[in-house]
């Protein structure tokens, strides 16, 4: 399907990465935005709030971020894509709401810009230490999906992403962001609507009568109907059956379950993305995501100019992570880098598919900016020898002047 | 590739400055330019700073460095960024908002009343606007065409003409300056008043 | 004890004979979880019965709840339903409501789900004036997870984390509601059922954000636990105890610990809902370039 064009901004603009994202939600079909403002994610708000008016959507700041989290849930089910965005303490707060999206099959979007944490942190400034909690944030077992842009251009082509891949899996998407990319301007490029491509919503066409909310079709994902269709159906977070009533049994608990989990899991190379550069006969491949993708460049760079073989794993996709391709490339290379704005958590998944086979570096950095490129290129230069194959997650700690 | 830092205080228009160089050099001059601002305690009220990075290729690092170019339309702004410019670096400084010092860096100095100029026109707040016509005539890094295109979309409407006014204002003081420039590298070793090198 | 377990265990005490009222129930889900002798099966019966009188379309009505023996509710109403989080529900029907304005929908909760852990979004959506009727059991406890201490607990009442008897002030529901914003108050109480279902038709046909609170007896934990007697028991202290005061000044609604209770519509007035203030501020600001929103229908 094609975007609808009352939501396409068409043209070449001068955006920040918030405001790209707003603007990729509201191509991608979103007419929904419930939120609550915190630095550094308040201008997807204020965006939303000057344009829905405009476009036929509608904004609502909400009293905090569990509302938002909500109506935002309640008006995917009115039959709206529908978003909210937030950061550090507010997504701490959403995510029992993450596992009711989860456990209800509601699509929506959930923009994380991420700043430096734990607690109140740094709230202005850049981390990525959000990570882990995207992945295994609310109670229970799940899988859902995560993407990270690295510009404003991606973060508006990501959000549209982030809505097909949850309108196709019905699963929450979460955008992972960050301060850096969140609060930098550069080129955006909107195209015309019918150059969009957008997924729409699985509506369900049978009869009334013989509705069950929750039976699968052949992908495992089961079709939707929205409130005041006549279905008169019913969802609720416990444990339920095709119905979508209670059911509390060890059967019907791992019946479900596991279908959440294996959505992902079984269809994780159609949602899988990532791009690779130089990674043939490389001895080092950098593994990285979001930001710290484009400062890596800027390393790899000087370090190809230094007869360093060296390649990029760049990921789009976070979660689910590349494992496949990350067990192929361990068996090739002598080691595997990856920086990123925490203390090791991407990494974990990592130094798992790794298997061993090659050496793990991890170039963390604690938050508050992004990597100095000199740092990972340092890490590169010294995993290029490959002598810790099999230590478990290593770190070079290049010495600074001064 | 260049690194510019623009800085000054709090509703001198400084970001919109660095959005309007960084759009006139994506969108109009079709090269690439990362902006961004300072935020946080440092960027509330009192002193404010846009970095942009220009480059022909995807700008990989997002933020400045050793900037190569520094406007400073505040006293508080060139002291604390003076430091940070390379050797050659161009330095801009509003004439009558800043009292540089003298170092020993090899920098190139310009000054212009850019504050002076708006004032004349009618209203202080368009100073940054006659400091970009003059930054666009000294520094080269943004065609004056791109600019042109640019601002109309940048500035209320209502204030179009006088911000052009300023902008032409200040691009033609920095035409004479350079114009002298070139004079005295044939003509005198002397100096200008407007232009040093230190 | 885990009461979560105990509530959740269908109760096969329930009373079996065909019901009146199964368009508007899921009978396939009877027998419900409630203790016998709770009055939130009857309060449920009103809200059925002013459904039913209203013969509006239930296609476009429908019902969300938070997490509590009254946040199963939803789950037994033939309309679509949503069992959400605890004190989720106000913002989760907000979502609704503005996701598409021609629905009516209805929170039907706790007094816990409604007041502690959702008190704010309470106190918001009737500020904001959202078009919603909120329908509040306040049994002055935590039931679902065992009897705990309620923000509407009065003061001397007992509850398993107030054990030497509650000290605090608690919520005066319907005078926090006006001081809100709602347009639309009243207070009934589980037994008053032909009021009760007066009071809910009268709140669902307001538009904007009403309240209905109504007491309602737990004879498991509430009147367990203050040895107030079995179901019957509480049910008739209720009723014996409650003075009808209609238009009476919330102010005076506070409830104490088995003294009379105050009942009646206190509150009706009108406001412009969220809509209708979000239409008028955005066309009056935007002109041509608005089309108000939800007025397409
Ligand atoms: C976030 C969260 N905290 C706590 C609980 C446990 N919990 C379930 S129901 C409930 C209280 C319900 O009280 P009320 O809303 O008065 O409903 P009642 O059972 O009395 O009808 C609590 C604390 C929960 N489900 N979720
Ligand atoms: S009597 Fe009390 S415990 Fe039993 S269902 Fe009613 S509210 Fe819950
Ligand atoms: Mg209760």
């Amino acid at each position: 399907m094609k975007a609808d064009p009352k939501g396409v901004l068409t043209g070449s603009h001068y955006l920040d990465g918030d405001h790209a994202c707003a603007e990729g939600a509201l191509a991608a079909g979103c007419r929904f935005f419930g939120g609550y403002p915190i630095t550094p994610s308040t201008e997807v708000a204020e965006r939303f709030a000057q344009r829905c008016p405009l476009v036929g959507a509608i904004f609502i700041q909400m009293e905090d971020e569990l509302a938002s989290l909500a109506s935002v849930i309640g008006a995917s089910w009115s039959g709206l894509k529908s978003m909210t965005v937030t950061s550090g303490p507010g997504f701490s707060l959403m995510m029992e709401h993450v596992g009711l999206a989860v456990m209800t099959e509601t699509p929506l979007v959930l923009a994380d810009v991420q700043r430096g944490g734990p607690s109140t942190g740094l709230p202005t400034t850049t981390g990525q230490a959000d990570m882990m909690q995207a992945r295994w944030g609310s109670h229970g077992d799940y899988e859902i999906i995560a993407l990270s842009p690295n510009s404003p251009q991606e973060t508006f082509d990501f959000t549209i992403k982030a809505f097909n891949l949850s309108e196709k899996y019905r699963v929450p998407v979460l955008l992972m962001m960050d301060e850096c990319v969140g609060h930098m301007t550069e080129k955006v490029i909107i195209p015309a609507a019918e150059e969009i491509e957008i997924e729409p919503r699985r509506f369900y066409k049978g009869p009334q009568g013989k509705y069950l909310p929750f039976k699968p079709d052949k992908d495992m994902v089961p079709p939707m109907v929205k409130v005041g269709d006549g279905y008169r159906f019913h969802i609720t977070g416990l444990t339920h059956d095709e119905r979508g009533y209670p059911d509390m049994t060890v059967d019907c608990q791992e019946k479900l379950v596991r279908r959440l989990v294996d959505k992902i899991r079984k269809n994780a190379d159609d949602i899988i993305e990532f791009e690779e550069d130089g990674v043939e006969g490389a001895d080092v491949v950098v593994v990285a995501y979001g930001i710290t993708s484009r400062v890596t460049l800027r390393a790899i760079k000087l370090a190809r100019k230094e007869g360093i073989k060296v390649g990029i794993l760049r990921l789009i996709v976070v979660w689910p992570f590349p494992e496949k391709r990350i067990r192929e490339l361990a068996r090739q290379v002598k080691a595997l880098v990856m920086p990123e704005i925490n203390y090791g958590q991407v990494v974990l998944e990592l130094d798992r598919c790794a298997c061993g086979q090659a050496e793990v570096v991890l170039v963390p950095h604690g938050g508050g900016w992004v990597h100095d490129p000199d740092d990972i290129l340092y890490a590169i230069r010294q995993a290029a020898r490959g002598k810790r194959v099999g230590e478990g997650i290593v770190e070079y700690h290049r010495k600074k002047r001064g | 590739m260049t690194e510019i830092r623009f800085a000054g205080f709090g509703g001198q228009g400084i970001i919109r400055s660095g959005i309007i160089i960084g759009k006139a050099v994506s969108i109009f001059d079709e090269k690439f330019a990362t902006m961004n601002q300072s935020f946080g305690p440092e960027a509330r009220g009192g002193a404010c700073s846009a970095q942009i990075v220009l480059s022909d290729e995807q700008v990989l690092y997002p933020y400045v460095t050793v900037p190569d170019i520094l406007v400073a339309m505040s006293q508080e702004a060139y002291t604390t960024y003076e430091s940070e410019l390379g050797e050659g670096g161009i330095l801009i400084i509003d004439a009558d908002l800043v009292r540089p010092r003298s170092t020993g860096a090899k920098i190139r100095l310009y000054t212009v009343p850019a504050t002076r100029f708006a004032e004349e026109l009618g209203n202080r707040i368009i100073a940054n606007v006659a400091m970009l016509g003059f930054f666009t005539a000294v520094t080269g890094v943004v065609s004056l065409e791109a600019m042109k295109k640019t601002i109309p979309s940048l500035v209320p409407p209502g204030f179009l003409e006088m911000n052009l006014k300023a902008f032409d204002r200040g691009y033609a003081y920095g035409q004479d300056v350079l114009a002298g420039e070139k004079a005295e590298k044939t003509k005198s070793p002397l100096k200008r008043r407007n232009y040093h090198v230190r | 004890m885990c009461a979560q377990k105990i509530a959740e265990k269908p109760r096969p005490e329930v009373a079996e004979e065909p019901h009146p009222m199964e368009s508007i129930l899921r009978m396939e889900r009877i027998p419900h979880i409630w203790c016998p002798g709770c009055g939130i099966g009857t309060t449920v019966t009103a809200f059925a019965a002013a459904l039913e009188k209203l013969e509006w379309d239930l296609d476009n009505v429908c019902i969300v709840s938070g997490i509590g023996c009254t946040g199963r509710v939803a789950g037994y109403m033939r309309l679509d339903s949503f069992h959400t989080t605890h004190g989720r529900a106000i913002p989760y029907a907000t979502g609704i409501k503005l996701g598409n304005p021609k629905l009516k929908v209805i929170v039907f909760s706790g007094d816990g789900d409604l007041i502690a852990i959702g008190g704010n979004h309470f106190i918001h959506a009737a500020r904001r004036n959202i078009d919603l009727t909120v329908i509040c059991v306040n049994n002055f406890i935590y039931a679902m997870t065992g009897g705990q201490m309620a923000p509407t607990t009065p003061p001397k009442g007992y509850a398993t984390t107030s054990p030497y008897g509650s000290f605090e002030m608690p919520f005066n529901i319907p005078h926090l509601a006006e001081s809100c914003g709602a347009v639309y108050v009243a207070r009934w109480t589980a037994l008053h059922i032909r009021r009760l279902t007066e009071a809910i038709m009268e709140a669902l046909q307001k538009p904007g954000f009403s309240l209905v609170e109504v007491i309602t007896p737990c004879a498991n934990y509430w009147g367990r636990i203050n040895k107030l007697g079995v179901g019957l028991d509480l049910m008739k202290f209720y009723h014996q105890n409650s003075v009808i005061k209609h238009g009476e000044d919330t102010r005076n609604l506070g409830i104490e610990f088995q003294k009379p209770i105050v009942v009646g519509k206190f509150v009706d007035r009108e406001r412009p809902t969220y809509l209708e203030a979000y239409n008028k501020r955005l066309a009056e600001r935007l002109g041509d370039k608005f089309k108000p929103y939800g007025g397409e229908a």
